[in-house]
């Protein structure tokens, strides 16, 4: 009993500690690109505007960066500290993939970032585009491994288990393995769309309040169309990502899908429960709700295939169905709603009231932190559909967890959610009183010409985030 | 196999560690010298000098923790079990003084005080538990099975505790140095009469592990005092006792840059010190770094990129460093414009 408060309490932890975390960069991973986009936008077109822009969210990103090192650098000990057993068990495969994360991406990220925010003045425009590029493409590169170690843990395979760990026999096989590459454009495009989210929510925010400014249009109309592009586009990477699970790791689709089986296949395939309460005791999904065939059509792609239920797995071996079942449709809600407001924006656009129309910006404005939240609710669908395994077949997380006495996690696990309900509440409250207080026109006009280490100007004290903010919260 | 894998990923890992205690060490100090820095310019300053770079010279311990796991899983999973509170206390301490960055120059007049303080107790917390850490490993931690059989509170000892007061003062001396090589007038006249305490502090420190360290442990006192090693590993005291004179000369003299760099080589030297007497055990007190070591997989995969991307790092590193090079001024405002 002990031991399993143990568990619980370490699985807590490491679930609060990294569901911070992944906030962070997400929003550093769409924001880079975005800064990108910006800062090209300006070197090509020359139009002050775009180089207003970047300034503009530069700063916020320099705030979220920040937070997302300090965050994530909790996470590079909390596998040792939580999961001892798991790491000296997969140790060799997981922790050379974290290592050339390190390596590839946050080396690259933080060698440039100084460049890119504070050395607007210092180096000339090509470096500095430069700087930004790297940037954003260290947060990509650290998606990459570090979805990589998490895909394979999930969907395991080139490797042996030698005198009780894990040993690589072919790393291609390790990196490229089967829920990779789903995985990874699952949560790209998740990154870019809650990005785009938090772009056009700050836009719609200011549009509301009348500070109609060229900028600002351009904000809202560039994450609209993200909307239009990328979430349909989402929509399907997320269906061929459950054909994916479907066939690897079958006990989650089923959760997910509150599926109990057992009863004989009559031909009517599968419904889509919209509403149900799986119920883990009674192997069985009361007061379900559900469209006939519908879910075969989304999981098998046809109308009358079916999918193993959960009744099929042994009972220690199943995933908690009403966490996955609910976190599943809060995510899916979510998306339907992300595609909904790129139409209507489409539609309005096409009326010629972008940036007029209420509804519209209200919408936008709420859909905020919709990406985010969805970016949670899909993480927790597929790490507690996985369970109890933590390396999914080989581990389960009860044999990884660190022996340590439940009161020293209580504590640690108290600390954890002061100190993060504090620095990051403080943190999201200083970037939405960078967002209050909009692009300012004209910043950063003094770039001249020179080549790195010319110094342009006296030189400055040096933070990106420079705003001194008065009581009223203007500048 | 021509190749000793174990022992060069032991040399990266190692190389890491102390590029970690070089750079971090003197954005940490900074924090530690806030308290003796009560003027807000002066702070703006201070801080100012690490802010492009912090969160780079962080990532060496993100490096050392990565590293630990790929090729020493059983050093990783025993060290942040058997050391799981100091870790912890050491990770809160940088999250607050990492985000200090950040917010401070956000908050409102009437906020700031909160960062600073973030600022000056995270870095102290931080410096301290690393020491703490570091004492306790140097300690020893008894694994028996490929699993740790201390208490979860054998680092509350007089020698760990010693390290961690010492990496203060260790760290405090880096900052010090760093701010005279990097400041100009009174913050700098400021530096120059707080180093000279730190120098002193710093020469106990290392003077009192140098002994406690062989006392505790006749293993120590056999690898550094029989014979032929003392002979070899003489050059380490004698180092140390130059390096420190010529540290107090150039504080006399007005130097720039050279107190910095000569505390760099001082920490240097105490660092290889811990390595001489640790060698081969990365596990102190039982186990070696072969008897760690990840399978050659593993190893020889990971190698491969560290060998051909940590001398990339280092340029671009030394890149960033060269864009921000020179003294950093107070009174001006406005960032990017």
């Amino acid at each position: 009993m002990a031991e399993s408060l143990a568990l619980d309490l370490a699985r807590i932890q490491f679930g609060f500690t990294i569901s911070f975390h992944i906030i962070f960069p997400a929003i550093t991973i769409g924001l880079a690109s975005y800064l990108v986009v910006l800062e090209g936008l300006w070197l090509y077109t020359r139009r002050t505007l775009y180089r207003d822009l970047y300034h503009f969210w530069s700063k916020i990103f320099a705030v979220n960066f920040g937070m997302g090192v300090v965050s994530g650098l909790v996470m590079a000990y909390q596998f040792g500290t939580n999961w001892s057993f798991f790491s000296e068990f997969a140790g060799g495969v997981t922790g050379p993939l974290l290592a050339y994360e390190v390596l590839t991406a946050f080396f690259l990220e933080a060698g440039f970032l100084g460049v890119m925010l504070f050395g607007w003045n210092r180096v000339g425009p090509g470096l500095h585009f430069f700087s930004t590029v790297v940037v954003a493409v260290g947060t990509l590169i650290s998606a990459f491994w570090i979805l990589a170690s998490n895909s394979w843990m999930q969907t395991p395979q080139g490797f042996q288990v030698i005198d009780g760990r894990v040993v690589p026999t072919d790393w291609l096989a390790v990196i490229f393995n089967p829920s990779f590459p789903y995985r990874l454009a699952h949560m790209t495009v998740a990154a870019f769309l809650a990005t785009a989210l938090f772009v056009g929510a700050s836009a719609a925010w200011h549009l509301l309040r009348g500070r109609d400014q060229p900028a600002i249009r351009t904000m809202f109309s560039m994450a609209m169309w993200m909307m239009v592009a990328v979430a349909p586009l989402q929509a399907l990477i997320g269906d061929l990502h459950g054909l994916n699970t479907l066939q690897h790791q079958p006990a989650k689709l089923a959760a997910m899908e509150g599926h109990w089986g057992g009863e004989p296949d009559r031909g009517q395939g599968l419904p889509l429960l919209l509403f149900g309460w799986p119920d883990m005791e009674a192997e069985t999904t009361h007061w379900a709700l559900g469209v006939p065939r519908l879910g075969s059509l989304i999981v098998t792609h046809s109308w009358d295939g079916t999918i193993p239920g959960l009744k099929d797995f042994p009972a220690e071996d199943r995933p908690n169905a009403a966490v996955v079942f609910w976190s599943f449709r809060v995510m899916v809600g979510l998306g339907l709603l992300m595609i909904l407001l790129g139409a209507l924006s489409v539609l309005q656009r096409w009326r010629g009231r972008l940036y007029h129309s209420p509804g519209l910006l209200r919408f936008a404005l709420v859909m905020g932190p919709a990406g985010l939240v969805a970016i949670l609710a899909g993480w927790y669908t597929t790490e507690i559909g996985r369970q109890p395994w933590v390396v999914y077949g080989l581990m389960r997380t009860s044999e990884a967890v660190s022996p340590h006495a439940s009161g020293t996690l209580a504590l640690s696990l108290g600390l954890f959610v002061v100190v993060y309900l504090f620095v990051f509440g403080a943190g999201v409250a200083y970037m939405l009183r960078l967002v209050r207080k909009g692009p300012v026109t004209d910043e950063g006009r003094e770039q001249g010409d020179g080549g790195p280490g010319h110094q342009r100007h006296a030189m400055r004290p040096l933070s990106a985030v420079r705003e001194t903010f008065d009581d009223d919260g203007r500048a | 196999m021509g190749i000793d894998l174990p022992l060069l990923w032991a040399l990266i890992i190692g190389f890491g560690v102390m590029m970690y205690v070089l750079m971090d060490g003197f954005d940490l100090g900074i924090g530690i010298l806030y308290p003796f820095i009560p003027d807000k310019h002066h702070r703006d300053v201070a801080m100012n000098t690490v802010a492009p770079v912090w969160d780079g010279n962080e990532t060496w311990l993100v490096l050392g923790g990565a590293g630990l796991l790929a090729a020493f899983p059983l050093v990783y999973s025993v060290v942040l079990t058997a050391l799981y509170i100091p870790l912890m206390l050491m990770l809160l301490g940088l999250i607050f003084r990492g985000i200090a960055f950040e917010f401070r120059f956000k908050a409102r007049e009437r906020e700031r005080h909160i960062w600073d303080k973030a600022f000056i107790g995270g870095s102290f917390t931080a410096t301290f538990f690393q020491g703490v850490v570091l004492g306790a490993y140097v300690s020893g931690l008894p694994v028996r099975d490929g699993a740790y059989t201390g208490a979860p509170l054998d680092w509350l000892a007089p020698f760990p505790l010693f390290t961690g007061a010492a990496l203060v003062c260790a760290y405090a001396l880096l900052g010090s140095t760093w701010l005279i090589m990097k400041t100009e007038g009174a913050l700098q006249a400021r530096m120059v009469a707080l180093t000279r305490p730190l120098a002193w502090a710093l020469l106990a420190s290392i003077m009192v592990v140098s002994l406690w360290t062989p006392l505790r442990d006749p293993a120590i006192a056999a690898r550094w005092f029989s014979f032929p090693n003392l002979l070899w590993f003489s050059p380490v005291p004698l180092l140390v006792a130059a390096g420190w004179v010529a540290l107090l000369r150039a504080l006399r003299r007005g130097r720039q840059v050279a107190p910095f760099v000569l505390t760099l080589f001082l920490m240097g030297l105490g660092y290889a010190g811990l390595a001489i007497s640790g060698w081969p055990h990365i596990l102190p007190p039982d186990i070696d770094l072969w008897q760690a070591a990840a399978p050659p997989q593993s190893l020889g995969f990971a190698l491969v990129g560290a060998l051909f991307i940590i001398p990339i790092i280092l340029a671009y590193t030394a890149f960033a460093y060269y864009v921000f090079r020179g003294k950093v001024r107070p009174g001006d405002s406005g960032y990017h414009s």
